[in-house]
C-alpha cells in the first residue's frame, strides 16, 4: 500500500507486544499472529486504531500478543465486543479474533446477528475443527463420525461450513486462508481491511496437539496443489499442480471440476471469479466445495453498513427534532408552573 | 338537573380511583389522562398500573383484567393508596377482580351493557353481583356506555370497532364530571396526537363530553373536589420511573462530556428505557437493540473501551443472563451501568409484577469474588437522580454499577419538578488524555481510590490489551501468581469500599432514636413513609429509615441502627436485606416483614405489622 507523508511507516516488529507466545510449537495461530502483523504494518492505519478483540480459546490469546489496544473477552461474545467498540468509534479498526468453538457453537447467535447488520469488523475464524484450550473435544466444524475425547465412538453430528453458515448469514466478505500461506494470508487480511462491512475470513488452522492431520492434503506431500484453488476476482478458476483443472458451472448450475483437455474443455470454459456479483448463489457453492478446499476472496460486496446507516439516521433525526440539547426535552409536551 | 337538585360538592382531601377493565380496553391510557389532568390542575398524584403479562388474554376472563389506579390529593400524596374511592369497571371481570380494593361506602361505576349472561359466566359472576345486594354497600352507577358510546359517534363516519374502542373515553368523562376536572387538557392531547387524524381527534372529543354530559344529567348525588397541592414553586411535567432513568443517563453523559451507549434488549417491564433511548438518536444517544441479553451488556463493555458512558438495560431474568459480562466488566474495570427493573420471580415469574428480589442476584450473582455498586432507586421520579448518580460513581470509580428499580416505579408516574442540570453535581472520569503520561499502566491506580486510569481506546501511546484473565497488579499483564491474585481481590474490593466517601449518610425520618426503627429500601418508600406518618399521628413513636446505597452502605449505618432497640426491614421479598444488614451488622435485632404477591405494601397492613412488632 502507498503510504502518503502522514501515514506511519510499520514492520510488522511494531505490533509484537513483547509477551511472551504460549502457543503449542507448531501450532498453526503462530504464522497467523505474523501474518497479521505484517498485514497490519502494511495497512497504513495509525496504531493507535486497531483494537483486537477475542472470545476465549486458544486463538483467543491472540490480542496479548498484539502491540495494539484489545480485549480479551469471555467466550463466544467477541463480536458483540467488537460491535459495541465499531457503534461507539467507527474510527477504528476492529479485529475480531475467534476458533470454530467460540464464532459458531457458543457464539454462534452473535456471529450470525453481526454479520447480518453487517458492522464492519474483521473476523478471522481460526478452525482446527477441534477445541484445543479444553484439550481435545469435537467442535462444530468437526467431520462427522471423527473420534475425539466426547465423541469415542465417532461424532453423529453434521459439521458447520463456516463460509456457508457467514454467506447464509448475508455476508457482504468471505474469504478463506490456511496457516501454512503466509503471502495468502496477508492478501486477503489487507483486502479484508479495505472491504466496508463485516469480512470474514476463515483460517484453516492446525492443532499440533489434538488435530495434527486435519489439513495435511492440502499442506503436505507432492499432490497438495491438487487438492486446492486459489480464486481471485476476474480470473479463471484454474488449479492443480499442472494448471489442468478447472471449474465449470454444470446444465444445473453446479460446479463441476473439469480436466482440461477432456471433452474439449478449454481455459476459455472455465468460470471467471466474479466476487462482487450481489446473487451470493456461486460464492455459496465455492464456499461449500469440499473438493477443491477453495481459498481467496470468495465474496465481496459492498452494502451500506449497520454503523453507516446509524450514523446516517443519528444525522437525518437531528435535523428535524424538536429538541436539540437535554433541557429542550426535559421542557417538551405537557409541563406546568407552580408558583 | 332541575336546579333544586343540585348535588353535595364535598371537598376531600385524598382520594383513590381505579379504571379496570380487559387488558384491551385501554386502561392504562384512561388512567394516564386522568393523572395528566389532576397534575396540571394542581394535585398531587401517585399511579400504579396493574396489567397481565398477556398483551390480551382471554377476553372477559378475570384473568385479563387490566387496571390503572391514581391517588390524587392536595398534600403527602406518596403511595397510588390502599383502596379505591371510585372504581370504573368496564366489564364484570374487572368488578369481580377488583372489589375487594374499593372501600365501603364508595362508587362503583360500571358498563351495565357489558352485564349480559354470557360475560358473567365468564368472569364467573354468578349470581349478577349488581343484584346482589351490592347497591347497600356502595354508590352504583350503572351506566349504558356502550350503547351510549354508538349512539355518541353514530353520525361520525368511523366503523363499529373503532367507535366502541372510545368506550373508555366515555368512561372517562364520567369520571371528570364526579371531580370537576376539566376537560380541556385531554381535548388538547387527542388534537395534538390525531394531528393527521381529525376525525379520530374528534371521535374521542365526542364520547368524553358524552360521558360528561351523562354524568351531569344522571342526578348524581354527590361529587368531590381535591384541592390544589403546596408544590414547591417550578416548572413541572409528568414523568414515569422508566423514562427518569432513561433521563438520568441522558443527564449524566451531558455532564460528563461522553456520549452515551445503551445496549439492551427488550424485557418488561424495562423494554421502555431502550425505547426511550432509541428514540434519542436526536440527542446523539447510540441506543442498540442487542440480538440477546448477552450481547446487549457485552457490546457495552465495548462502548465503554471506546469511551462511551455504556449503560444497559434489563429485568431479573436478563440479569442472569448478563452476569458472565457484568464480571467482565468487574475484571476490565470499566464503567458500566446495569438498570435492573425488577419483577417477580423466580425464572419467568410475574413478568408485569413488582417484586424486590434481585437483591442478591445483584449483590452476589456472579463467580469469584466480585463486588460491584448497588444502588436503589425509591420513587418514580428519583430515578431520575439515581440513575444519574448510578452514572456519576461507575465513571468516577471505574466499577459496574447495578441500580435497581422495579415494575411499581418503571410504570407509575409522577409530578416532576423539571431539574436545573446546573445543580447536578460535576461528573469527572479518570479519563487520560494523549501526552499527559509517559507510560500507561493500565491497573496503577490513582493514589488514595483504587481507581485505575482510563484510555480510551484510539489514544496514542497508551495502547493496551485488558482481559478476564488475573492481572498483574499495575502493569495489567496476565498472571497467575497466587499473591498478586489476592492483592488484585482486595484491590477491586477496597475500590468499591472507597466509594462509600461519595455517598451521603443515611437518613432517619423521626426521632434518631428510639424503640422501633422501620428500615426500607427501594420502591417501598411511599407506604412505609405514609404508614409512618399515620402511626405517628396515632400518637406511636417509631422512625424510618430508608436505603439508596445498598453496596456500599452509608457509612452511619451502623450507628444509625444502633440507636433503636428494635429494628423492622419491611420488602417485597423473603427478607434479602434483612439477611443483608444482619450479616453486614450482626450485633441488632432484627425483624422482617415481608410480602411477596407481586403488588405493592399496602399502608394498613404496614401499620399492623409495625404495631405487632412494637407489641412483642
Amino acid at each position: 500500500m502507498a503510504a502518503t507523508d502522514n501515514t506511519p511507516k510499520y514492520t510488522f516488529k511494531d505490533f509484537h507486544s513483547g509477551q511472551q507466545v504460549r502457543w503449542c510449537p507448531g501450532c498453526g495461530d503462530i504464522g497467523i499472529l505474523r501474518a497479521v502483523q505484517t498485514a497490519f504494518a502494511q495497512m497504513g492505519i495509525p496504531k493507535e486504531k486497531f483494537v483486537v478483540v477475542s472470545g476465549i480459546g486458544c486463538s483467543s490469546r491472540f490480542p496479548y500478543y498484539m502491540a495494539t489496544y484489545g480485549i480479551h473477552g469471555i467466550h463466544g461474545r467477541a463480536g458483540a465486543l467488537a460491535t459495541g467498540i465499531k457503534l461507539a468509534n467507527p474510527d477504528l479498526s476492529v479485529w475480531q479474533i475467534t476458533g470454530d468453538g467460540d464464532a459458531l457453537a457458543i457464539g454462534g447467535n452473535h456471529f450470525i446477528h453481526e454479520i447480518r447488520r453487517n458492522i464492519d469488523v474483521n473476523i478471522l475464524l481460526f478452525n482446527n475443527e477441534i477445541y484445543g484450550l479444553t484439550k481435545g473435544q469435537y467442535s462444530p466444524t468437526t467431520p462427522k463420525g471423527f473420534k475425539t475425547k466426547t465423541s469415542p465412538y465417532g461424532t453423529i453430528e453434521d459439521p458447520f461450513n463456516p463460509g456457508e453458515l457467514a454467506i447464509g448469514s448475508g455476508a457482504t466478505f468471505f474469504a478463506r486462508s490456511i496457516f501454512a500461506n503466509m503471502n495468502l494470508s496477508v492478501e486477503i487480511l489487507l483486502e479484508a481491511q479495505k472491504h466496508k462491512g463485516t469480512s470474514v475470513v476463515e483460517f484453516l488452522q492446525t492443532c499440533v496437539i489434538f488435530n495434527k492431520h486435519a489439513y495435511d492434503h492440502l499442506i503436505k506431500g507432492p499432490d497438495k496443489e491438487n487438492n486446492y484453488i486459489i480464486v481471485r476476482h476476474g480470473e479463471p478458476m484454474i488449479f492443480g499442480k499442472n494448471k489442468d483443472m478447472g471449474l465449470i458451472l454444470d446444465e444445473k448450475s453446479r460446479i463441476k471440476v473439469v480436466k482440461i483437455g477432456e471433452n474439449g474443455i478449454t481455459e476459455k470454459d472455465l468460470l471467471v471469479h466474479d466476487a462482487h456479483d450481489p446473487d451470493p448463489m456461486i460464492h455459496y457453492q465455492l464456499a461449500a466445495l469440499e473438493h477443491p478446499v477453495v481459498f481467496g476472496v470468495i465474496r465481496s460486496v459492498r452494502k451500506e453498513t449497520y454503523e453507516e446507516a446509524l450514523y446516517r439516521q443519528m444525522k437525518e433525526v437531528k435535523e428535524k427534532s424538536s429538541y436539540h440539547n437535554l433541557e429542550e426535552l426535559l421542557n417538551s409536551g405537557n409541563t406546568w408552573e407552580v408558583k | 338537573m332541575s336546579d333544586n337538585q343540585k348535588p353535595i360538592v364535598e371537598e376531600r382531601e385524598h382520594v383513590v380511583i381505579k379504571f379496570a377493565g380487559d387488558s384491551g380496553d385501554g386502561m392504562q391510557f384512561t388512567g394516564i389522562r386522568f393523572s395528566e389532568t389532576s397534575a396540571m390542575m394542581g394535585n398531587e398524584v401517585s399511579t400504579f398500573p396493574d396489567y397481565p403479562a398477556e398483551i390480551r388474554a382471554p377476553k372477559g376472563t378475570v384473568g385479563g383484567v387490566s387496571g390503572f389506579q391514581i391517588h390524587i390529593g392536595s398534600s403527602d400524596v406518596i403511595t397510588p393508596g390502599d383502596e379505591a374511592d371510585v372504581l370504573v369497571a368496564l366489564n364484570p371481570a374487572a368488578l369481580k377482580a377488583n372489589l375487594r380494593w374499593v372501600k365501603k361506602g364508595g362508587t362503583i361505576i360500571v358498563d351495565i351493557d357489558t352485564f349480559t349472561p354470557q360475560n358473567l359466566g365468564k368472569a364467573g359472576c354468578k349470581p349478577n353481583p349488581l343484584h346482589n345486594g351490592l347497591s347497600r354497600e356502595y354508590q352504583i352507577i350503572e351506566a349504558p356506555i356502550t350503547s351510549l358510546t354508538k349512539e355518541a359517534v353514530k353520525d361520525l363516519n368511523v366503523d363499529h370497532s373503532t367507535a366502541l374502542q372510545s368506550r373508555n373515553m366515555f368512561a372517562l368523562g364520567i369520571v371528570y364530571w364526579l371531580f370537576h376536572r376539566d376537560l380541556k387538557f385531554t381535548e388538547e392531547f387527542f388534537e395534538k396526537k390525531f394531528k393527521n387524524k381529525p376525525e379520530i381527534a374528534e371521535l374521542n372529543k365526542r364520547v368524553l363530553n358524552a360521558g360528561y354530559n351523562y354524568a351531569m344529567n344522571i342526578q348524581l348525588s354527590r361529587t368531590y373536589i381535591v384541592k390544589q397541592a403546596k408544590l414547591a414553586p417550578g416548572k413541572y411535567r409528568y414523568i414515569n420511573g422508566n423514562v427518569a432513568t432513561a433521563w438520568g443517563l441522558l443527564a449524566a453523559a451531558e455532564k460528563s462530556g461522553l456520549q452515551l451507549f445503551l445496549g439492551s434488549y427488550p424485557i418488561t417491564p424495562a423494554s421502555e428505557i431502550l425505547q426511550e433511548m432509541e428514540a434519542r438518536r436526536d440527542l446523539d444517544v447510540i441506543a442498540f437493540q442487542a440480538e440477546d441479553e448477552i450481547a446487549g451488556i457485552v457490546s457495552t463493555v465495548g462502548a465503554a473501551f471506546a469511551g462511551k458512558l455504556a449503560a444497559t438495560s434489563t429485568s431479573g431474568p436478563g440479569l442472569a443472563l448478563k452476569s458472565e459480562a457484568l464480571n467482565l466488566a468487574v475484571m476490565l474495570e470499566l464503567p458500566l451501568v446495569v438498570i435492573d427493573v425488577q419483577r417477580g420471580g423466580p425464572s419467568t415469574g410475574l413478568p408485569t409484577k413488582p417484586e424486590q428480589s434481585d437483591l442478591f442476584q445483584a449483590l452476589w450473582g456472579r463467580n469469584g469474588e466480585s463486588p460491584i455498586v448497588v444502588i436503589a432507586a425509591s420513587t418514580s421520579d428519583n430515578c431520575f437522580y439515581y440513575a444519574y448518580l448510578s452514572a456519576k460513581i461507575a465513571l468516577e470509580h471505574m466499577t459496574p454499577v447495578v441500580l435497581l428499580t422495579d415494575g411499581y416505579l418503571a410504570n407509575g408516574s409522577k409530578p416532576w419538578k423539571i431539574p436545573n442540570l446546573n445543580d447536578l453535581p460535576e461528573i469527572k472520569p479518570p479519563i487520560v488524555k494523549a501526552g499527559e503520561l509517559k507510560e500507561y499502566l493500565p491497573y496503577e491506580r490513582i493514589d488514595g481510590t483504587f481507581v485505575r486510569r482510563w484510555a480510551i481506546a484510539g489514544t496514542p501511546g497508551y495502547e493496551h490489551v485488558i482481559g478476564g484473565l488475573e492481572k498483574e497488579a499495575v502493569t495489567g499483564h496476565v498472571s497467575y501468581d497466587p499473591e498478586n491474585h489476592e492483592r488484585m481481590v482486595l484491590e477491586r474490593e477496597n475500590k468499591v469500599k472507597e466509594v462509600q466517601k461519595d455517598i451521603p449518610p443515611l437518613e432517619v425520618d423521626g426521632d434518631p432514636e428510639g424503640e422501633l426503627l422501620i428500615v426500607g429500601w427501594g420502591s417501598s418508600f411511599g407506604h412505609i413513609y405514609t404508614a409512618v406518618h399515620e402511626l405517628r399521628k396515632e400518637g406511636y413513636k417509631i422512625s424510618h429509615a430508608h436505603f439508596h446505597f445498598i453496596n456500599p452502605l452509608p457509612a452511619n449505618t451502623e450507628q444509625v441502627l444502633s440507636k433503636f432497640k428494635k429494628i423492622l426491614v419491611a420488602e417485597m421479598n423473603r427478607g434479602q436485606f434483612f439477611r443483608y444488614l444482619r450479616s453486614e451488622y450482626p450485633q441488632f435485632d432484627y425483624r422482617k416483614y415481608n410480602k411477596v404477591q407481586g403488588i405493592p405494601f399496602t399502608v394498613s397492613e404496614l401499620k399492623e405489622a409495625i404495631k405487632k412488632n412494637l407489641e412483642e
